[in-house]
């Protein structure tokens, strides 16, 4: 009894603080500005079923697509035994599931070991590719500090969940073997039976202080999981997701149009459109993670910060400052820090500081190609681009911040309708040499 | 061969069945001249009814956009609009794949709704109808040609197999680079970096790409895209390789094959 009130405590504890920061980040998401992605469902389905559930994007590196396939369906389908655990915790019952399942059950529980192990092997493989193979986008200074150790208790932490796991089947098999008539005859199962033999001279009651102690870490450490996931890198496996949902439809090449500065150049091109009270927008491009769309936001809080994005940027990879991954992570920092402040203050106080310049410099910015390479990478649907031309949009239009070739090409093209000095008479020149 | 402009189609009462868009660097660019007069020639040859806007063509806006500057970027479109829509253009066929995307992608929601295509997919449909010939035993047959996927038209606009089926019919030898389609190295000259010299680094992007390109063996790299002409152009000359290898435009290829 005390146990089940206990578990109860726990459980309630624990999703109350997950809801409440949760709650949290999707205030923070919209801090952003508003951005129409409805419409267009059947695609928006497809997608969340393709990039989220399918992880089609992953598979652009097969191995490693099956290697992280087997980490996220342990992960999805073993839980369905937490909800055992969990409503074994509640009533107080054992293995509740065993009696309506039957054999199905002893089915099951092989399959979740099979899945467990799988896990075990994968962790330490992506373990090793972290920190001894050192990956190039593993070993980048974008991961310098709490996000490399981040990484590393992620991995750390499954594969203990997962061990906890097999050592609960394990007990309870060797209980089982000495007739406490508590633990039902289920089982062998194919892994936890290898490790029964170590329990051979653990006297009862320290076998059922193991059984139990397995249990409870093992769900106490999901629970403690699922807390440390807004914090982590890891929120990954829930914001995937509505980030596929959600995702880009236009072609990757397409810019976000202005409407503001579109009317204005109407306007200024037509003043009889204009109406009496046609006022300026207030400014132009982004300066914060305000003035970023929700979707922008909900992408920085999406990112697994995995880097193929960064490995792919041609920036990148001949030494500039750019990474298109640290782009997403500096925002998602920023907002971090914006919603504290608001958590503080009950709104945002102004903290003098801003994303572009504190957060990203403007030598990041410049570096870009806008060639898409990070945007076609990303396997859950993120475009750091976006929020590169963004910001690049603040600084030349509020800051008339441009190299001076960029403002000679401006000046050209406004003057003489090409980017480049050229008298706008000679345009058609070459046709004359068609002549022969 | 004399290319007619709107204006002068207008006069006589015509109408093209495609307008081609030259763009500044096909209209500037001293090489990439050579590119439109290659293209030029092929339309000439195969007798499509065409114009281009001449004096009247103007920068899309592309290099001012995606450097920020949304306000010369809109002034553009809206005048380049305002010269298309006056004609009633309905098709557009562009060498350059930042035209081509800007005419694409962009002016539709700013009132400019035309058929956009690329100067490869117009080409391959060509070559596809039998209204392209190319010589028996060409210059190109057997030999080693390296395809460099313009980002613009890659992953911008998932145009990959278009510029490769042209290719293929020269009965050449079409090698891929380790980077190639969805995953080709961009040459470094987008976002308007063409216009300004690269952020300090330890290397600068046409380099690297050109590296890519020399690794296959090829003694042609095809581009689809003025501007990667140049930058690889450039990359070949560091590497003191442009005895061996040139930097040609599908259309330069096709219009050296014509028979």
């Amino acid at each position: 009894m005390i146990q089940q009130v206990l578990f109860a405590a726990l459980s309630l504890t624990a999703i109350w603080l997950f809801a409440r920061k949760a709650g949290e980040i999707r205030r923070n998401i919209f801090l952003g500005k508003e951005e129409d992605f409805s419409g267009n469902r059947p695609q928006r389905w497809r997608n969340l079923l393709l990039l989220a559930f399918g992880q089609k994007k992953m598979f652009r590196n097969p191995l490693v697509a099956v290697m992280h396939f087997v980490i996220y369906a342990g992960f999805i389908i073993i839980n369905l035994e937490v909800l055992e655990i969990v409503l074994d915790g509640l009533l107080g019952t054992h293995r509740l599931f065993l009696a309506p399942l039957g054999s199905l059950y002893d089915w099951l529980i092989n399959a979740f070991e099979f899945l467990a192990v799988g896990v075990i092997t994968v962790c330490v493989i992506f373990l090793c590719r972290r920190n001894i193979i050192k990956l190039r986008r593993f070993i980048s200074k974008d991961l310098n500090g709490w996000p490399r150790s981040d990484a590393n208790y992620i991995l750390i932490t499954e594969i203990c969940l997962m061990f906890l796991f097999l050592f609960l089947n394990a007990s309870d098999q060797a209980l089982q073997l000495r007739g406490n008539p508590h633990y039902h005859p289920a089982g062998p199962f194919y892994f936890s039976n290898f490790l029964v033999p170590l329990f051979q001279n653990t006297s009862e009651s320290t076998l059922i202080g193991i059984e139990r102690s397995c249990w409870w870490l093992h769900i106490a450490g999901i629970f403690a999981f699922l807390n440390y996931l807004p914090y982590s890198k890891h929120l990954h496996i829930i914001l995937a997701f509505p980030n596929a949902y959600y995702a880009r439809l236009d072609p990757e090449g397409k810019m976000k149009n202005m409407p503001a500065v579109q009317k204005e150049v109407l306007y200024a091109m037509q003043p009889e459109l204009a109406p009496a009270d046609a006022a300026p927008p207030a400014h132009f491009g982004a300066k914060d993670v305000f003035d970023l769309s929700w979707r922008n936001l909900m992408d920085a809080y999406s990112c697994t910060e995995c880097g193929r994005c960064t490995t792919a940027c041609p920036a990148n990879t001949t030494g500039k400052l750019l990474s298109p991954r640290k782009i997403m992570m500096a925002t998602r920092d920023r907002l971090e820090e914006v919603g504290r402040n608001i958590n503080q203050h009950k709104s945002f106080v102004a903290d003098n500081k801003s994303l572009l310049h504190d957060y990203i410099s403007v030598e990041e910015l410049r570096a870009c190609t806008t060639c898409n390479a990070c945007v076609e990478e990303c396997p859950v649907s993120i475009s750091p681009l976006e929020i590169i031309a963004e910001l690049r949009r603040s600084l030349v239009m509020e800051e008339s911040n441009a190299p001076q070739e960029w403002n000679s090409m401006f000046s050209n093209t406004e003057n003489n309708f090409a980017p480049w000095k050229f008298a706008p008479d000679e345009r058609d020149h070459w046709t004359q040499e068609m002549a022969s | 061969m004399k290319v007619n402009t709107m204006a002068d189609m207008m006069m006589n009462g015509e109408t093209p069945e495609i307008l081609f868009w030259v763009g500044c660097a096909g209209s500037f660019d001293q090489r990439a001249q050579k590119i439109t007069k290659a293209f030029a020639t092929i339309l000439n040859k195969t007798g499509i009814k065409y114009a281009i806007l001449g004096k009247e063509e103007a920068c899309t806006g592309d290099p001012a956009r995606r450097a920020g500057n949304e306000f010369l970027f809109q002034m553009m479109a809206y005048q380049n609009i305002q010269v298309l829509n006056g004609y009633g253009i309905k098709k557009i066929v562009t060498t350059c794949p930042h035209c081509f995307n800007t005419l694409k992608n962009e002016y539709p929601e700013l009132g400019g709704h035309y058929e956009v295509i690329h100067h490869t997919t117009l080409l391959q449909q060509l070559i596809d109808e039998g209204r392209i010939r190319l010589k028996e035993g060409g210059s190109f047959k057997g030999k080693k040609i390296a395809y460099h996927d313009s980002c613009y038209l890659g992953r911008a606009n998932d145009i990959y197999e278009a510029p490769r089926k042209v290719l293929e019919a020269l009965d050449a030898e079409l090698v891929e680079m380790k980077r190639c389609r969805s995953k080709g190295l961009c040459c470094g000259a987008g976002g308007a970096q063409m216009f300004k010299e690269d952020e300090p680094g330890n290397k600068r992007i046409n380099i690297e790409r050109t590296e890519d390109a020399l690794a296959t063996g090829a003694s042609v790299i095809a581009s689809a895209c003025p501007f990667c002409n140049t930058m690889m152009t450039d990359g070949v000359k560091n590497k003191e390789k442009e005895q061996e290898v040139a930097v040609l435009d599908i259309a330069e290829l096709i219009a050296a094959d014509l028979a």
